[in-house]
């Protein structure tokens, strides 16, 4: 994979650090009011979606409150949940909005997704056999993949787990301590019960406890209810596998971790990712993840940063002859599935 | 009676577990400090209302706490946290005023002259700001039973929680006998000089002498039996800097009564010097004690030790070995930053010590 010299991954290590510190140190007052104001628009379209709802036998009422919903879903899981739970707001000292207190409204309990996504996927990032977002396990995704007939189907069940993306990331971390056999069967039952316990509260209060308050409307909340949770797991789905899968980005054999360097880590978080072209309202729909690679060398400096360091980023990679995969979000799309579809085969490029 | 009022709390208990369903995972709190931070109960805030300046470098911040607020006993303290800059920031203040009809309370606040947090609360802060709160808390208190006779030592803005105390025992007639020895630079640097010489005049059992040290020299435990003859006698509240405070104990010990002096003292934070990383770490929860070498990261220190520390990639970048911080200053390997503040969450894999640290582990 080396196009760098050592002295050279090296000097792009000075770079992006040199990067980093000057973002950190930049942040102030502004910063801090972006991810307050956006927790409070969250919390204002979750009221409004649901306060309209109890009027959803209205046509209009239900398709306003169920936008309003998903939106808010999508915003909290992504813009909000996903980055506080990576630190990137614990420079504020504010203990509501702090990685080590955040808890999020999808099934996967904070602690164990912290685990999963922070230290595997964010460590071993495209590393075949560590790191499980490389097809969660269910999915061959890379020609290295030894095939199984079973792959025929995968076009099928990844729009399944589109559909139960929450459902899927919530088990997702016990099945790689599972697989790393490193807890204790004690341990993964206690596991599973937080699991469990968080499902049931979520379930509880999208399918039973809101319904319940609607009266006679409550088939529609109900119904309300699981659209914005399906199209959120979905949106969430197809923006992650925007960010690693696409087009012609790098999966790494396990010893490229053996001694490696910061300069490395940084090239192969480069080399791995994939950005989507878009406007500020797609980047905040995404949590940022449209700057997927930006988001990857600096997992915890904060989202709103990433648009601004994007060029100094694309320069250097320019500079170092490093590609830098960026694409609109439809190509984006349509490279995942075309990828899906032809790992379902055996063989591949 | 009982049962009826039992019958309410039952159903508000119910009310309040319903509404936890409804918000999982937020709590009903979270909601109710958005449409009013006042109203929080997990989050205590204050609103400041007024601020009067005292002094030059002083003012006096009228602050109306939020309902968890517990009622203060005077000369205690309160933990004020004030966002500057995106960055919140907590200081300890002596509460000034005796317990309010009206539920406010007051911190009296000097800027130092390298402090960032106190200049900002005395020249930046305007009405309608929100601060945040802890709940009032110290042992630097009057007893129940008023003393019939009592000596004030203080210095500088050493004077905030004793101006509480003789506002308590003015409101009580002021019939304990009462002297005040205060220390400040000029007789304009007296924070709440005004109302200190009303109160002096108004009530002939209290006495105030005040040392304007500019003039006449830094005020010293020798000069006290001059000043109060029957000093001795006295039970004593002395506030001030450290040095101040060392001096008028050394005194009362050598006189055989040092149970007599009650003291408080705020010394600042301290930042630590830029020669040496590397120093003495102790994990609060485990007892544990450990020599950390500059450049060692805590984890590997805590590790040696014994402690259980929790850790992910050791990269910076999982943040799942987050670990607050007692006393002490870190700093981080990878950017050289300092970071000091009790309370404050550091990543152990990418810290090392720079002088001695504690570590809640």
């Amino acid at each position: 994979m080396a196009t760098l010299t050592d002295a050279e991954a090296d000097e792009l290590a000075r770079e992006l650090d040199e990067l980093r510190r000057e973002v950190a140190g930049d942040l102030g007052e502004a910063d801090a009011k972006y991810i307050r104001r956006m927790i409070a628009v969250q919390r204002g379209l979750e009221a409004a979606g649901r306060v309209a709802l109890f009027g959803s036998s209205r046509r209009w009422l239900w398709w306003g409150g169920t936008a309003c919903l998903t939106v808010a879903k999508v915003l909290e899981n992504m813009e909000i949940g996903h980055n506080v739970m990576h630190g990137q707001w614990d420079w504020m000292g504010d203990p509501k909005i702090h990685s080590t207190t955040w808890e999020w409204d999808a099934a996967a309990p904070a602690y164990q997704w912290k685990h999963s996504h922070n230290v595997l996927h964010h460590t071993y990032t495209n590393v075949l056999g560590r790191d499980r977002d490389l097809g969660y396990g269910l999915i061959r995704m890379d020609p290295r993949q030894k095939w199984r007939p079973v792959y025929l189907l995968q076009p099928f069940y990844n729009l399944a787990l589109a559909a139960l993306f929450e459902y899927g990331t919530a088990w997702y971390d016990l099945a790689a301590q599972v697989e790393i056999g490193e807890s204790s069967e004690e341990e993964l039952r206690r596991q599973a019960g937080d699991i469990l316990r968080k499902v049931g509260r979520q379930v509880a209060k999208d399918y039973v406890m809101f319904p319940a308050l609607a009266g006679r409307n409550a088939p529609r909340v109900l119904l309300a209810n699981l659209t914005a949770n399906v199209l959120r797991s979905i949106w969430a789905h197809q923006v992650i596998f925007c960010g690693h899968f696409p087009g012609d980005v790098q999966v790494f054999e396990e010893e490229v971790l053996e001694g490696e360097t910061r300069g490395r880590w940084y090239q192969r978080q480069l080399l791995g990712s994939v950005n989507i072209e878009g406007g500020p309202l797609l980047h905040v729909m995404t949590g940022n993840l449209s700057h997927q690679i930006e988001h990857h060398l600096f997992p915890d400096l904060p989202s709103n940063r990433y648009v601004r360091i994007a060029p100094q980023v694309r320069e250097i990679c320019a500079r170092y002859g490093l590609p830098y995969h960026s694409g609109p979000l439809v190509r984006q799309v349509g490279r995942h599935w075309k990828r899906v579809v032809r790992m379902a085969f055996p063989g591949g490029r | 009676m009982t049962t009826g009022s039992g019958r309410w709390s039952d159903a508000g208990a119910m009310l309040g577990a319903a509404a936890r369903w409804l918000t999982t995972p937020l709590l009903p709190e979270d909601y109710l400090g958005w449409v009013n931070p006042l109203w929080s109960a997990a989050q205590l805030r204050g609103r400041v209302e007024a601020v009067r300046a005292e002094t030059a470098d002083s003012a006096t911040l009228l602050i109306r706490p939020g309902r968890a607020w517990a009622p203060h006993r005077p000369g205690q303290w309160v933990r004020v946290g004030v966002d500057i800059g995106g960055v919140r920031h907590w200081r300890t203040f002596s509460l000034s005023s005796p317990p309010r009809r009206d539920g406010r309370i007051t911190i009296t606040v000097k800027a130092g002259p390298d402090g960032f947090v106190s200049s900002h609360l005395v020249r930046r802060t305007r009405p309608d700001t929100l601060v945040h709160l802890g709940l009032p808390d110290g042992r630097f208190v009057l007893p129940a039973r008023l003393p019939r006779r009592a000596l004030f030592v203080t210095a500088g803005s050493g004077v905030t929680p004793v101006m509480a105390m003789l506002a308590q025992l003015a409101a009580a007639g002021m019939t304990s006998d009462v002297v005040l020895i205060h220390s400040a630079p000029t007789r304009d640097d007296v924070i709440f000089g005004t109302a200190l010489r009303a109160m002096a005049a108004r009530f002939p059992t209290m006495r105030l002498h005040e040392r304007h040290t500019r003039e006449h020299g830094r005020l010293k435990a020798a000069d006290i039996p001059e000043l109060c003859e029957d000093w001795a006698d006295r039970p004593t509240w002395a506030c001030g800097p450290p040095g101040f405070l060392a001096d008028l104990a050394e005194h009362w010990d050598t006189h055989g009564i040092g149970a007599a002096l009650r003291q408080e003292s705020f010394h600042p934070l301290r930042y630590a010097e830029d020669d040496g990383d590397g120093g003495r770490v102790r994990f609060t929860l485990s007892g544990k004690t450990a020599e950390a070498e500059g450049g060692t990261p805590l984890l590997e220190t805590g590790e040696a030790a014994g402690v259980l520390m929790p850790s992910g990639c050791r990269m910076g970048i999982c943040r799942s070995c987050l670990t607050p911080l007692g006393e002490g200053t870190v700093r981080d390997l990878r950017t050289g930053e300092l970071t000091s503040g009790e309370g404050k969450y550091i990543q152990t894999c990418i810290s090392t010590p720079v002088g001695p640290v504690e570590l809640r582990r």
